[in-house]
């Protein structure tokens, strides 16, 4: 492939083979302003890369939580919840993993917002839920990310009749799916016809998730009631 | 573990990288010509995406989070320049294993799978053994993939194909059919 | 004259990189993009301008430093410049328009491996003075566009039944799912390339067929 190249060269191009300082220093030179630019735009971008996700993450919690227009993030620390600025990040950066206390305007806590991951028909099926330790119930559903089939599992997104099974779903005894018109109990969850593994996977999410993150949420409530 | 496994599972069949992602496919239609060829290019593949995996571990724990902007340039350069090291190293140490793969790395050294590989891993924020077990499975995804087309299209030597069609068009249309068989191994996993 | 002799030029590089050399359609280069991410019309046109983007002012800077730059050392510093750019186009979008960004996600960082852009760079910037590698620049970048904008609608009509989110069919239209889903992509582009081919064979008959309907 050289060999063609140097054919093809201007014949302008006659200097002497160039020393490793030169090669050093154009190197150099190319590395020094891209870092120039990166960082200003970098920094330029920054505070509104951070308000976008800061948005999107406060429309997910609003959406499922109704009625909640403010939240606190909290996160474990100890085995206990506390506010999340008070953990400390993990080695290598990682953010420990957080939840999120919505209040309503009279500042009553209307639950918690609770993100999962499941691996779902696709791929991790990446969602957040509202849990209100009052009525033990999930009250809000909404889907992160997910790669889903279109027109078949991504219906966990979008279908009114699947988003309505989490309005109030009881977690006690154990979230189940039931086929489509055949739910009896504030425990089960429709399935969509069609997409019954999707709608699974999700039912696996909230599950866990409760599991999960309940008994550090009673404690909370506990401790914040004394 | 189960969750190793999923990682898994997922990169070689359910996301395969080529025939899903779409990654790697320049060498996909390129290199899988002979049986031999591809499979020696699919082992190469393995073995710098495990070096990638490593490599972007490394990165993403001590220190991208102070320069994450370097993201993209430090990827490519370092994976670039410690693939073309351990070429070096496996020239001295082993001339056998240079022979079987030693052509190849620097053809995919820049490939799209690898560096996809990287971003991939950082987006889900994997840590090393789960980088690690991601990196087997894509490779071998790529394999697989690379192994199978190149199974057709020697059978497709003696066949007599309209020479309009014959090329990367059809290899595509191969391609397609192949990505609708893996189609079927969503959901492999959480069928419980 | 020369004036003209140039901007005569400048066109023929442009309109060479659109249609006779497409560098989807003709060339087959930078795959990976054309069909990961064209399973809507929005997506496609989303990615040809930062393909777009990216190219044209890598050429810029690669011509314009193309007397500077020693030999040895040009495929890295082309890889320093075009990485650059892709970053810069990375943080704009997640900044202006999340959603975008969510959609495209690893496949914009992956921009710095279309073998487009650095094929232009080793092919033509560097050999050419600014004006002709900016006319082949964009001449490439609106091909590609263009590549990715049919792959992408023809995903999407048939796929979901719409074009740029705006449904085109009634309510009775069932969408042929499997195109917005990965094989979709292949047989799409693997069909487009057939119809060039075809187009390409019936030009050279016809130029064959032309003179000797002349000379006699």
């Amino acid at each position: 492939m050289s060999e063609t190249n140097i054919q093809e060269q201007p014949i302008t191009e006659t200097e002497s083979e160039p020393g490793s300082g030169r090669l050093i220093a154009t190197l150099g030179i190319a590395g020094f302003f891209s870092g120039l630019i990166l960082v200003g735009v970098y920094l330029f971008t920054l505070p509104m890369i951070q308000a976008n996700r800061a948005q999107a993450l406060e429309r997910a919690i609003y959406l499922v939580l109704p009625g909640s227009t403010s939240f606190k993030a909290l996160a474990l620390g100890n085995g206990s919840l506390v506010p999340a600025e008070e953990v400390p990040a993990e080695k290598g950066g990682e953010e420990p993993a957080r939840i999120f206390a919505g209040y309503d305007k009279a500042g009553k806590l209307v639950g918690f917002a609770i993100p999962a991951e499941e691996p779902g028909f696709q791929d991790i099926i990446a969602g957040i839920f509202g849990y209100s330790s009052g009525q033990q119930a999930i009250i809000g559903f909404e889907v992160l990310d997910s790669k889903e089939t279109p027109g078949l599992g991504d219906k966990i997104k979008k279908d009114a009749g699947f988003q309505g099974n989490f309005q109030a779903l009881a977690v006690t005894p154990e979230i189940i799916a039931v086929k489509k018109g055949e739910k009896r109990a504030a425990n089960e969850v429709e399935a969509i016809t069609g997409a019954t593994i999707s709608s699974k996977a999700v039912v696996r999410l909230l599950q866990k998730g409760v599991e999960k993150w309940k008994p550090a949420i009673e404690a909370y409530i506990q401790a914040q009631n004394q | 573990m189960q969750e190793l496994i999923w990682i898994f599972v997922s990169a070689l069949l359910i996301n395969n990288f080529t025939l899903a992602y779409f990654l790697g496919i320049c060498p996909f239609l390129g290199v899988s010509g002979r049986l031999d060829t591809a499979f020696r290019l699919g082992l190469a593949n393995i073995f710098v995406m495990l070096i990638t995996a490593l490599c972007s571990w490394a990165l993403n724990t001590y220190i991208l989070p102070y320069a994450p902007y370097l993201r993209l340039i430090s990827f490519i350069i370092v994976i670039a320049s410690t693939v073309q090291l351990v070429e070096m190293a496996i020239k001295k140490i082993s001339p056998e294993l240079f022979r079987a793969l030693g052509i190849f790395l620097p053809l995919i050294t820049t490939n799209c799978a690898i560096l996809g590989l990287a971003l991939f891993a950082t987006n889900k924020g994997y840590n090393l053994v789960e980088g690690l077990f991601f990196a087997l499975g894509a490779g071998g995804g790529v394999t697989l993939a690379l192994v199978l087309m190149a199974g057709i299209r020697e059978e497709m030597k003696v066949l007599d194909i309209p020479k309009l069609v014959e090329g990367t068009a059809l290899n595509l249309i191969i391609a397609g059919i192949l990505s609708m068989a893996f189609m079927g191994f969503a959901g492999l996993f959480s069928a419980s | 004259m020369n004036q003209v002799q140039t901007t005569n030029r400048s066109a023929e590089e442009f309109l060479k990189g659109l249609w006779k050399e497409n560098p989807v359609f003709v060339a087959v280069l930078g795959m990976c993009p054309t069909l990961a991410v064209t399973n809507t019309a929005i997506n496609s046109l989303a990615m040809g301008l930062a393909t777009a983007f990216v190219l044209v002012f890598s050429s810029l800077l690669v011509s314009s430093f193309r007397k500077l730059i020693p030999k040895q050392v040009r495929i890295t510093a082309f890889i320093i410049i075009i990485a650059t750019f892709v970053t810069v186009v990375d943080f704009m979008l997640a900044a202006i328009v999340p959603q975008v960004h969510k959609e495209l996600g690893a496949f914009i960082a992956l921009i710095v491996v279309n073998c487009l852009i650095l094929g232009r760079q080793e092919a033509f910037s560097s050999k050419n003075p600014v004006g002709l590698a900016m006319a082949d620049a964009l001449g490439m970048s609106a091909g590609f566009t263009f590549a990715l904008l049919s792959i992408g609608s023809i995903r999407e009509i048939l796929g979901s039944g719409s074009l740029f989110n705006i449904p085109l069919f009634g309510s009775g239209f069932e969408p042929w799912v499997i195109m917005v889903l990965p094989p979709g992509g292949f047989f799409t582009l693997g069909f487009l390339l057939l119809f060039f081919n075809w187009l390409q064979k019936r030009r050279k008959a016809q130029m064959r067929a032309t003179p000797s309907t002349v000379k006699p």
